[in-house]
């Protein structure tokens, strides 16, 4: 056998048996264990649903993704708009560290999912109140790594940059931090999205958003009716949405900063 | 009328909680259009500090330094500087490095490139135009930082030990190569380094200094014709008597 057979072997053939085998054992332990989709529902009842809930007449699931993704949209385009300038402010300029940090580390440590009355208080049942709970959780990595990255510029970088003609701060930092500190960004960017993703759940279930749609919305719709084949298949939607959502920023990251790197972000 | 001019310059680094360290003490030195200087001396003799001073990254203590006869104020593109440590822009490909000056200066585009594509010639690296700095060996992000430097067109190149970091071979080969783009280009340099050998290489004029206080101990003309060689007895005679003055200002006091 030739190496790229043994690779594809390797790299193909391997997991998707080890993947085969464990929902193998599922459906028999489903079936013949524990007979009782309550408890675990097998893996054809959970097929059953998630065509159910794609295209059944009460079926939700589009719209649920498309409302889940709103939410995290919302949470995730404020904390960037949030997170960076404060993040570079802070990481730039003396003054803003030494006004921001107490707060910053105030904030930072309350679990987001503890602002849901307040979200609900202020925002209402509305898009905006799931959006806020994913926005505070995904606005600290975004911010302490962007502080962290303004931090470590290399001081020759900087004196670099003032000997060839940039002295202003603006365009120091435009220029020269920020450029430098892209890496430690898009690292902070693709941690806050994960968390983001996580908080998501957890706001909709609690009653952030509409109250209608939503991925977590409907799990938890799903779970109160004691359709847990559905509650499945919501689970395996979160979870492989989290992967593509990191996938395509890794995709898009690797592609802008590879090529100065020289390695995989 | 000389190009660089330092009158009575002092400097003192204050720490907070020790006594303050006196880097410079009563610097005086001409450095005139189209020189070679070279800077040398043990380390901690503030040979780099009086670098910066010129370059407008550190403030004098005490003290006048000027180019052209107008006080240095702070760092601007009149006074080009390349550092020990590679301080070329990892995000940059090697082209646009080297228009980094003229893009400040808000030259356009299609003019920048142009400019660089000039220097990039000079220091024979036109094949890694597009290459990204991690691509480079390290003599060749030396030449990238000189022809960086170089764009701006500055009075004046000042180099803080660039081929410290270098092995002994690559940086023969960079000594021979400046030299080549100090003729070509008529520059002004004025170069910092430890090494005695590569001072009596390059230098038309060395400035000795001796540490803590930082002074200037002795200036020695180099009359050598170039290309030096270095196996010649005069060249070994000037290095070892330059070593000696360096030993005497570190032991007297």
């Amino acid at each position: 056998m030739d190496n790229k057979k043994k690779n594809l072997l390797r790299r193909i053939l391997i997991p998707l048996t080890s993947v085969l085998v464990v929902i193998l054992l599922w459906q028999v332990i489903a079936v013949y264990i524990i007979d009782n989709p309550f408890t675990l529902p097998s893996f054809t009842q959970v097929l059953d649903a998630f065509y159910r809930d794609l295209f059944g007449p009460r079926g939700t699931l589009a719209t649920d993704i498309v409302v889940s993704l709103y939410h995290f949209l919302i949470g995730m385009v404020v904390a960037l708009l949030v997170g960076i300038p404060v993040g570079i402010a802070m990481g730039w300029f003396r003054t803003a560290d030494q006004a921001l940090n107490p707060l910053v580390e105030i904030l930072r440590p309350i679990p987001p999912l503890a602002w849901i009355p307040f979200a609900i208080i202020w925002f209402g049942l509305t898009h905006a109140s799931a959006g806020f709970i994913i926005f505070i959780g995904a606005v600290f990595p975004i911010l302490v790594n962007t502080y962290t990255g303004f931090r470590n510029v290399p001081k020759v970088f900087i004196e670099a940059g003032k000997v060839l003609g940039c002295t202003s701060s603006l365009r120091q930092i435009k220029n020269i931090a920020f450029p430098s500190a892209i890496p430690e960004i898009t690292a902070g960017i693709r941690i806050s999205m994960g968390v983001g993703w996580m908080c998501l759940v957890g706001a909709e279930i609690f009653g952030a958003g509409t109250g209608k749609y939503g991925l977590g919305k409907n799990l938890w719709t799903y779970y109160n009716l004691h359709q847990m084949d559905s509650v499945v298949v919501y689970m395996l939607v979160l979870g492989f949405i989290g992967i593509v959502l990191d996938m395509v920023f890794r995709h898009y990251v690797t592609k802008q900063t590879v090529r100065w790197q020289g390695q995989e972000v | 009328m000389s190009i660089v001019s330092v009158t009575h310059l002092d400097k003192v680094f204050e720490r907070e909680g020790l006594a303050p360290t006196v880097a410079l003490a009563d610097i005086n030195l001409e450095i005139e259009e189209k020189e070679f200087i070279c800077l040398v001396g043990p380390s901690g003799c503030g040979k780099t500090t009086l670098l910066r001073i010129i370059a407008g990254l550190e403030k004098p203590t005490s003290g006048d330094v000027r180019l052209d006869d107008m006080p240095i104020a702070g760092p601007d593109p009149q006074r080009g500087m390349v550092f020990q440590e590679y301080s070329l822009f990892p995000w940059k490909s090697v082209i646009d490095n080297i228009a980094f000056g003229p893009e400040m200066k808000g030259i356009s585009r299609q003019e920048r490139r142009e400019i660089a594509e000039e220097y990039l010639d000079i220091v024979n690296l036109e094949q890694f135009r597009d290459a990204y700095p991690h691509e480079l060996s390290g003599g060749m992000r030396q030449r990238v930082a000189i022809a960086r430097a170089l764009a701006n067109n500055p009075r004046v190149l000042l180099m803080d030990e660039p081929f410290g970091a270098l092995d002994a071979q690559t940086r023969n080969v960079m000594q021979k190569e400046l030299l080549e783009i100090w003729e070509e280009t008529k520059k002004t340099v004025v170069f910092v380094t430890h090494s005695v050998d590569e001072a009596v290489y390059l230098a038309d004029r060395i400035v000795v200094l001796s540490p803590r206080p930082g002074k200037i101990e002795e200036v020695i003309d180099v009359n050598l014709p170039r290309p030096r060689d270095r196996t010649e007895p005069v060249f070994a005679d000037l290095r070892k008597y330059i070593l000696k003055r360096m030993e005497e200002g570190a032991t007297v006091r």
